[in-house]
């Protein structure tokens, strides 16, 4: 079955959607390669697209980040070239999580200890309000 | 290897993660592309056909609007095949398939109330939080067989 998959770097990654595509370019697995600004969207057989996929995330492991698409790179369903210009739906999600990809690849590439987060302010609670309230009118 | 459904079903930092991690991750892509790769399209562009409505009837009823019932046709699927959960709340941009809120509060409450082990998370805003992030998922995915 035919697969397609994102590959994305993150911004603070060495390894450019360039370097990603001659090394998929100069490997023995026939598979579709189109190269964006973000990555590359791979498409090809199940097995030789995993096989790849473990191949270009040697490259970064934690600067490499691979997505599943459902369409095939240049569909016309979803290629801007052919719906006249702008972004394809899907575009707007990974360019929002494209804006985390730095601090998750410092996260996966740190080994130390993991720091303890405080817990977050909450609102009071209705009740709690309540009881202040009583006690200070009374 | 689990079958660990992520929501949002789009996120490709939750998708890499649990792939990175040796499960495999359950997203709507899968559902898409079964969708527009089968051979004899029936309603182009995208083969969505008045059938995917009815296989949404099973999820939402019949007053529900057809777009909660077509993306519960292509998620609804996902959600029974589903082993375990990761769900990131509120993350503010939903777009896509994700997009409609009706739809992302019916596929939450079918994820929680189906009894699977469930990591509730928010995204992270700063480096401190990636590395729970990351921890919490690394921990959480450790524990699935």
């Amino acid at each position: 079955m035919l697969v397609t998959k994102y590959v994305i770097t993150s911004s603070e990654s060495n390894i450019l959607p360039s370097d990603i595509a001659m090394k998929i370019y100069g490997s023995k697995y026939i598979v579709t390669v189109k190269e964006t600004c973000f990555g590359v969207v791979i498409n090809g057989e199940e097995e030789v697209i995993n096989a790849l996929v473990k191949e270009i995330r040697a490259l970064d492991p934690a600067g490499i980040f691979i997505k599943d698409r459902g369409f095939p790179p240049g569909d016309p369903r979803r290629c801007r070239g052919r719906r006249g210009g702008g972004a394809r739906p899907g575009f707007y999600m990974i360019e929002s999580e494209s804006k985390m990809l730095p601090m998750i690849s410092r996260a996966l590439a740190y080994e130390g200890i993991v720091p303890v987060i405080p817990k977050k302010k909450k609102p009071l609670p209705i009740k709690r309000l309540e009881e202040i309230l009583k006690n200070g009118l009374s | 290897m689990a079958k660990v459904i992520v929501y949002p079903p789009t996120s490709m930092i939750l998708y890499d993660l649990v792939e990175r991690m040796g499960h495999k991750a359950l997203v709507v892509s899968e559902a898409v592309r079964n969708l527009v790769t089968a051979s004899g399209i029936e309603s182009p562009p995208l083969n969505v056909t008045p059938e995917e409505p009815k296989k949404g009837l099973r999820y939402a009823a019949v007053d529900v609007p057809s777009g909660v019932r077509g993306r519960m046709a292509l998620v609804g699927p996902i959600i029974e095949e589903a082993e375990a959960a990761i769900i990131v709340e509120d993350p503010g941009w939903l777009t896509g398939c994700s997009g409609c809120s009706r739809t992302n509060e019916l596929v939450r409450l079918l994820i929680r109330t189906k009894g699977i082990p469930v990591l509730d998370l928010s995204y992270p805003t700063n480096d401190d939080e990636a590395k729970v992030f990351v921890q919490k998922i690394r921990t959480f995915l450790e524990g699935l067989k």
